[in-house]
């Protein structure tokens, strides 16, 4: 088991060193950090003093070394267009995205268990029929167009919600959240739903594949026999031997919610990081994108090595790698 | 010219009609064409998803306007509301946009571009992902661990994300002039990347499978060359389950597509697709004119579903365990 851990994690490990080259490569090779830095009347003196204070004189893999260092301390450097510490600009808007993504979670839980439950008891009624062509059209449904209708019906419309900020915002400790106040709560609504349609589908397809199979074993059919009431054998036996593998899901598609914020934080002008990076790409403000890039990958590779060896230590077999070809998919 | 079949050339004829005949009556009767047959959904989705490219490839010949043609757009045509509304104007059906550009038009034409560009990054993720699985698979060793060692390190970065940052950086180092011409090529090349690894794993794991199977020995024996066993021999065996993820990986790619234009990475604006007409949409949300941002939010909603409707079919139509 130990050997595990510790393969698991160097895996982990390298592809965060591959990832973090990627980011310096990104660096090297586009924009001029040095022009980027000084003002416009920096004499060609500074310019040279400042390209040997930043290092940039050395060799490249000095350079490559420097730079995992910095990012492993959490140092990415001033971003380019509002000349602040990237790190300070990213944890001020990391609150929010993660609000918003556990926010989406729990709403695609609460949703989607019970339907795929329903879809699996009540199979081939024109009720679960209805749903499976729904939970289609609920893939397929881009999360901003999803957004914007949303906008369309619920703020332009009737006027209910707003359709952009986080409303107000109170800080405990150097979090800040838009949990407790009625605006923020209010402004959450509408992207949390339009983040989670996508996860909500994925959730009950999923139950509704477990739940076809739980039904079938004899313990179901045996506690029927034993007179228990049919929804109490649905929603509490069968249910809950089908959560470990929703509970794995749910899990590793944390990472890629953040990554899918970006768009919802576009559409609703949520003020997450994923905006914050597609405001860096339009400015090609590299450090800023670098720094989004390293701690999505990070939070990506962390979750996915967590749930593998969590499912090594409950199945042994799994520790031949050769057995879980393919089990992560974008 | 002298062959023995010049003289009975009405016998050739029948046998042709005959072969012509089978291929139809084949697939009528192959277990995929008889379980199209008996799933109405998939029926509709193809009719749906065949009607949307037929109108968009033949959108230069039956759209009232060249919607990129800016000579064409007259400032006075424009914020037209759909035609059912009593403002409503022949010939603009769905109504036009700010610059007065005919929404039906843009629809097409920009199907036409999302379709194109999704079809085309599935073609080059499947070239890339199948070449390299059958060279990971079939040699193993060294290359299969690079192979897949990349794929892996790919895998651990969303997809979103891979696409956006490759768009984003292409477009930056690239001169203004060739901006807009590479657009499409680049889109293509960004969605391309981050998917064939799918492919790659898929046909890894059935080559290895097949590699060793006494078919592929014998024609190691008579030294058939490798790359031939692997096209000719090991690649039609593992096909099965890569047409069911490039279905379902079609209508990801057009998302994907459609999202990157969105967000303002993608598609130019003089040559839009659906998703850079939602964004201009989205920019004029709160003054009514609803239908620039709806209309192409349905036609682009249309085309995924579709295509992940014939994908689910084909996906339980294609597993053995359900038949």
């Amino acid at each position: 088991m130990l050997a595990f851990l510790i393969k698991r994690t160097a895996n982990a490990f390298f592809v965060m060193l591959a990832v973090a080259f990627l980011a310096f490569l990104i660096f090297r090779s586009f924009g001029d950090p040095v022009e980027m830095m000084v003002n416009e009347q920096a004499t060609q003196e500074d310019r040279a003093a400042l390209r040997e204070r930043l290092g940039l004189n050395d060799g490249f893999l000095t350079q490559y070394v420097r730079f995992v260092t910095n990012a492993a301390q959490g140092d990415f450097g001033i971003s380019y267009r509002n000349q602040q510490d990237v790190m300070v600009l990213i944890s001020e808007r990391f609150p929010a995205t993660i609000e918003l993504v556990l926010v989406a979670t729990i709403i695609s839980l609460v949703v989607g268990m019970p339907l795929g439950v329903l879809t699996a008891v009540h199979r081939n009624s024109r009720l679960a029929n209805f749903l499976q062509l729904g939970s289609i059209v609920g893939v397929s449904l881009p999360s901003f167009v999803v957004g914007i209708l949303l906008i369309l019906a619920f703020s332009v419309s009737l006027g209910w919600l707003p359709a952009f900020g986080r409303g107000e915002t109170v800080d405990v400790g150097w979090w800040s959240t838009g949990l407790l106040t009625p605006s923020g709560r209010q402004a959450l609504i509408l992207p949390a739903i339009s983040l989670s349609t996508f996860q909500i589908t994925l959730v009950m397809r999923l139950v509704r594949a477990e739940m076809l199979e739980t039904l079938r074993t004899d313990y179901v059919k045996f506690a029927r026999a034993r007179g228990v009431p049919r929804a109490r054998v649905h929603w509490v036996h069968a249910l809950r031997n089908c959560l470990m593998p929703v509970i794995t899901l749910t899990g590793m598609q944390i990472g890629n919610l953040i990554a899918f914020a970006l768009v919802t934080e576009t559409v609703f002008q949520w003020p997450g990081m994923g905006l914050l990076f597609i405001q860096a790409v339009t400015f090609v403000d590299i450090p800023v994108m670098a720094a989004y890039l390293m701690l999505v990958s990070l939070i990506f590779v962390t979750l996915n090595t967590i749930v593998d060896v969590t499912y090594a230590w409950v199945d042994p077999r799994l520790k031949d790698d050769s057995a879980k070809a393919g089990a992560a998919n974008g | 010219m002298a062959e023995p079949e010049q003289t009975a050339p009405a016998a050739k004829d029948d046998l042709r009609a005959r072969q012509a005949n089978g291929v139809w009556s084949r697939l009528r009767e192959s277990d995929l064409g008889y379980s199209f047959v008996r799933h109405p959904s998939a029926i509709f989705a193809a009719a749906l998803l065949g009607l949307i490219a037929l109108s968009a490839l033949l959108a230069p010949w039956i759209t009232p306007q060249n919607p990129y043609d800016l000579a064409a757009l007259e400032l006075w045509n424009s914020e037209i509301p759909p035609i059912w509304d009593e403002r409503g104007q022949l010939p603009y059906l769905l109504g036009t946009d700010v610059q007065g550009r005919d929404m039906l038009s843009a629809i097409l034409y920009g199907s036409r571009i999302s379709l194109i560009i999704g079809f085309a990054s599935v073609i080059l993720a499947l070239s890339v992902g199948l070449t390299l699985g059958l060279i990971a698979g079939y040699f193993g060793g060294w290359i299969d661990n690079v192979i897949m060692r990349i794929g892996d390190i790919l895998l651990s970065m969303p997809f979103i994300l891979i696409a956006i940052l490759i768009s984003a950086m292409a477009t930056a180092s690239l001169p203004p002039s060739l901006k807009s011409a590479l657009a499409a090529p680049i889109l293509i090349f960004a969605i391309a990347v981050p998917s064939w690894v799918q492919y790659a794993r898929t046909v890894r794991a059935s080559t290895m499978v097949e590699r060793r199977k006494e078919y592929v020995q014998a024609a190691r024996l008579i030294r058939v060359k490798s790359w031939r066993i692997m096209l000719q021999h090991i690649l039609p065996n593992t096909l099965t389950p890569i047409m069911v993820a490039a279905t379902l990986n079609f209508g990801l790619a057009i998302l994907s597509e459609a999202t990157l234009s969105f967000l303002g990475v993608g598609m130019p604006s003089d040559q839009p697709s659906l998703g850079t007409l939602i964004r201009f949409g989205n920019e004029y949300l709160f003054s009514g004119l609803w239908w620039i941002v709806v209309f192409p939010a349905v036609q682009l909603c249309l085309i995924v579903v579709s295509v992940n409707m014939i994908g689910d079919w084909l996906r339980d139509a294609l597993n053995p365990k359900l038949q």
